[in-house]
C-alpha cells in the first residue's frame, strides 16, 4: 500500500470517529431529562414514606423550614447553580447524590440555570471549573469533593459576591462566602451494620472502602459499630483499597472478603460497582451507600443509605436569600432526613430484621445511640 | 497470619493476581511489538478505555461477550492505525502525541458512556471455564485452571508473541527496524509498513485488554482502566522488551496487588497502613524495573522517527 493510501486510511478513521462524536452528541437530551425526572419522582415518594415513619419534633421544624423556604424563594430572583464533582453525574454514588439533590431543588425553586462539570478527578481541572463558574456569574458554586478545599480557599476570596459550597467538609476556612456540608454517614452505616449482623450466618462481614478519610471512613466506622453492637461476636473485615476509582481493585477486594468467609458485604465510593458485581456472582447480600444501588444487583442489594443533599441546599439557599453568603457548616443526618435508608423491595428481608433497623434509626434520632461515639 | 494459609485464601490470592495481570499483560504485549520496532505509544490507556467502553456497550446491546471482545479489538485497530498515522507518517513527537491519544480515549469513552448508557448497568461476564482434569487438582486447580476464558487467551498470546518476534521474518524485520532502521531500509524492508503493523498490533491488543477488563468486571465506569495502560508501558521496560519478561512483570504486579488486598482484608496489614500498602505494587515494580533496566538495553531506534535518506 502506498504512503498516500495509508494517509487516506488514517484520515478516514479520524473522520469516522468525528462522525461518532457528532452522532452521539446530538439528540440524546430527551433521554437524559426523562431519566432525571423519573429519579426525582422516586425520591419524592421515598422521602414522604420516611417522613411518615418517623414523626418527631425535629422533623416538624424541618418541614416548617422547607415551607418557609418555598415562600422566600418565590419572591427571590432565579439563581444559577454550578456543580463541580469528581466522578460521573450518574455514578450511583457520590456525584450522583449532589446532582439528584440539585434536580430536586430545581423543581422547588426559581432556578435559572444548572451547570455540571463532572469527572474532574484532577483537582487542577476542578479548580479551573470552579473559577470559571464564579467568573461567569453563577450565584452558587458547589465544589463537591473534599479534595477541592485547597483550591476553594484560594478562589473564594476573589469572588466575594459568589457563594461557594464545599463538601464533604466541616471547615469554611473562616471565609464569609463559603458554606461547608457533610454527611453523618456513620448513622446510616450503623443502621445497616445492625442489619448485616442480623443476616450473617458465617459471622463474617466484608467492607470495601476507598481511602480512610471523610464520609467513607465515617460510613465504614459506623457500619462496624452497628454490626458489633448487634452481635459482639461478629468479625468485620475492612479493606481500604487506596483508590476511589479503581473498579478492578474493588472487585478483587470483594473476592478477598469472600475467600475470608464474608457472607455479607458493603462498600462506599464510586469504585464499588466492581465489588457489587462480585457479590452478585456469589449471591452475597450487599448494603449500598451514597445513592440507591439496587439497580446494580436487584437480587442481592438489601438496602442503601441515600444522601439527600437537598436538605443542606435548602438551608444554604435560605441563607443566601437572607443575605448571608457563607460561614456555616451544615450536616445531613437521619434526624433531618438528609439521610434515608431505602430498602430493596426485591430482597426478602424478614420483618424481625427490618424492625432492628427501624429501632436503630429511632435510637439514633432520639440520641440514645451515638454510632461512632 | 494463620488465616492467610488456608486453601480458600491462598487460591483467591493467586487467582486474583492472575486476574489482575490479564489486562496489563495484553496491553503490554501489544506495546512490546511497537517498541521493538522503535515506536513508543503512550496512548495505550486511551485505547484501552475506548476498547473497554466499546466492548461493554456491545455486550450491553447484544448480550454476547464475544461480540464485545471483537468490538474492542475493532476499535483498537482503528486507533492503532490512527496512532501509526500520527507517529509514523506524520512523524509527530511520540511522547506528546501519545498523551493526546490517551486524553482522546479518556474523554471520548466517558462522553460515549454518558450519552449512550448513563447510569452503570451490569452486563454478562465472560464464562468461567474449568479445565477438565486440571481444575480438580487440590489447591492448584482453583489457582490456575478455573478462570474466565479471556485469562487463558491472554496467557496463550505470550508464546504466540514470542514466536512472531523471534521466529518469523516479520519478527526479524521488527527487530531490525527497531535497532537500525536505515540498515533495514537499505535491505528493502519498509520501515513505515513494519511500524504501521506493530503499532496497529499494539492498538489491537490494547483494545482487547480494555474490552477484557470491562467484560470481566461486568461493568463500565469513567476512567475504568485507572491508568493501567501506563503501567503496561512500564512493564514493557520491566520485561526488557521480551514477551516472557513482560508476562513476569504483569504477574508480579498482579500478585503483589492481590497479596496486599488479602493482607488488608485479614488485618495482617493494619488498617492505618492501608493507604501506604496500596502503593506497594507500584513501588516494588519500580524497584524491579530499576534493577532489570540496568541489565538490558532499549531498542536503539526507540522514539526516533525514520526518514529515508537522513
Amino acid at each position: 500500500m502506498s504512503r498516500n493510501a495509508w494517509i487516506w486510511l488514517g484520515v478516514a478513521a479520524a473522520a469516522l470517529l468525528v462522525i461518532i462524536i457528532v452522532a452521539v452528541s446530538g439528540g440524546d437530551d430527551e433521554t437524559t431529562e426523562t431519566t432525571v425526572a423519573a429519579e426525582t419522582t422516586t425520591t419524592a415518594e421515598e422521602t414522604t414514606t420516611t417522613a411518615g415513619e418517623t414523626t418527631t419534633t425535629v422533623e416538624g421544624e424541618t418541614t416548617t423550614t422547607a415551607a418557609e423556604t418555598t415562600t422566600t424563594a418565590a419572591a427571590a430572583e432565579p439563581i444559577r447553580i454550578a456543580i463541580v464533582a469528581p466522578s460521573a453525574s450518574n455514578d450511583l454514588a457520590f456525584t450522583q447524590s449532589i446532582v439528584d439533590a440539585v434536580n430536586v431543588i430545581e423543581g422547588e425553586r426559581e432556578v435559572a440555570e444548572v451547570a455540571v462539570t463532572d469527572g474532574t478527578f484532577v483537582v487542577d481541572d476542578a479548580a479551573a471549573a470552579i473559577r470559571d463558574y464564579a467568573a461567569s456569574g453563577f450565584d452558587l458554586v458547589i465544589a463537591h469533593g473534599s479534595q477541592y478545599g485547597g483550591s476553594l480557599q484560594e478562589i473564594a476570596p476573589d469572588f466575594p459576591e459568589t457563594t461557594f459550597a464545599w463538601g464533604t467538609a466541616a471547615d469554611t476556612f473562616g471565609l464569609s462566602n463559603v458554606f461547608a456540608y457533610e454527611a453523618a454517614s456513620d448513622e446510616g452505616g450503623y443502621v445497616m451494620g445492625v442489619l448485616g449482623a442480623a443476616l450473617t450466618e458465617t459471622g463474617t462481614i466484608g467492607i470495601v472502602g476507598p481511602v480512610e478519610v471523610g464520609d467513607a471512613k465515617l460510613y465504614v466506622d459506623g457500619y462496624k459499630a452497628g454490626a458489633e453492637a448487634n452481635d459482639s461476636g461478629v468479625t468485620v473485615n475492612i479493606n481500604y483499597t487506596g483508590s476511589f476509582s479503581d473498579v478492578a481493585l474493588a472487585s478483587e477486594a470483594a473476592q478477598a472478603h469472600a475467600a475470608a468467609g464474608a457472607d455479607i458485604m458493603t462498600g462506599t465510593a464510586q469504585m464499588v460497582v466492581g465489588a457489587v458485581g462480585v457479590a452478585a456472582d456469589q449471591g452475597i447480600p450487599w448494603f449500598g451507600t451514597q445513592a440507591n444501588q439496587t439497580s446494580l444487583a436487584p437480587e442481592i442489594v438489601v438496602a442503601s443509605q441515600v444522601y439527600k443533599w437537598e436538605i443542606v441546599l435548602r438551608q444554604i439557599l435560605d441563607d443566601m436569600a437572607a443575605g448571608t453568603l457563607g460561614g456555616s457548616v451544615y450536616v445531613i443526618d437521619l434526624a433531618n432526613e438528609g439521610l434515608a435508608i431505602e430498602y430493596n423491595d426485591g430482597f426478602a428481608l424478614s420483618a424481625e430484621v427490618k424492625a432492628l433497623g427501624d429501632q436503630a434509626i429511632a435510637d439514633i434520632i432520639a440520641g440514645a445511640v451515638e454510632p461512632t461515639g | 497470619m494463620s488465616d492467610f494459609f488456608t486453601e480458600a485464601v491462598l487460591i483467591a490470592t493467586v487467582a486474583g493476581g492472575i486476574r489482575l495481570a490479564v489486562p496489563l499483560l495484553l496491553a503490554a504485549l501489544g506495546e512490546t511489538f511497537g517498541q521493538r520496532s522503535g515506536v513508543l505509544n503512550l496512548g495505550v490507556d486511551g485505547i484501552m478505555l475506548l476498547g473497554a467502553f466499546t466492548g461493554y456497550y456491545t455486550v450491553l446491546k447484544t448480550g454476547n461477550v464475544w461480540y464485545g471482545l471483537l468490538a474492542g479489538i475493532a476499535i483498537g485497530i482503528v486507533l492503532g492505525l490512527a496512532s501509526s498515522l500520527i507517529s509514523v507518517t506524520l512523524q509527530a513527537e511520540q511522547g506528546i502525541s501519545g498523551i493526546g491519544v490517551y486524553l482522546f480515549g479518556l474523554g471520548m469513552s466517558d462522553l460515549l458512556f454518558q450519552r449512550l448508557v448513563g447510569t452503570p448497568v451490569p452486563i454478562t461476564k465472560f464464562p468461567k471455564i474449568d479445565i477438565p482434569g486440571l481444575s480438580d487438582i487440590p489447591w492448584l486447580g482453583g489457582m490456575f485452571f478455573s478462570h474466565s476464558v479471556v485469562v487463558y487467551l491472554a496467557f496463550l498470546s505470550v508464546p504466540v508473541a514470542m514466536f512472531i518476534i523471534n521466529k518469523t521474518n516479520f519478527g526479524m524485520n521488527i527487530r531490525a527496524v527497531g535497532e537500525n532502521p536505515e540498515a533495514a531500509d537499505s535491505l528493502g524492508v519498509s520501515v513505515s509498513r513494519v511500524r504501521y503493523a506493530t503499532v496497529t498490533i499494539g492498538g489491537t491488543l490494547a483494545g482487547a485488554a480494555g474490552a477484557a477488563l470491562a467484560i470481566d468486571l461486568g461493568i463500565f465506569q469513567q476512567n475504568l482502566t485507572n491508568a493501567q495502560g501506563f503501567i503496561a508501558i512500564a512493564l514493557v521496560y520491566f520485561g526488557a522488551w521480551r514477551p516472557l519478561g513482560v508476562m513476569a512483570g504483569a504477574l508480579l504486579y498482579g500478585f503483589v496487588n492481590s497479596l496486599v488486598l488479602q493482607f488488608k482484608t485479614l488485618g495482617i496489614i493494619p488498617q492505618s497502613w492501608s493507604d501506604i500498602a496500596a502503593m506497594a505494587p507500584a513501588i516494588i515494580t519500580i524497584l524491579a524495573l530499576v534493577i532489570v533496566a540496568r541489565r538490558f538495553r532499549a531498542p536503539s531506534a526507540l522514539t526516533k522517527p525514520f526518514t529515508r535518506g537522513t
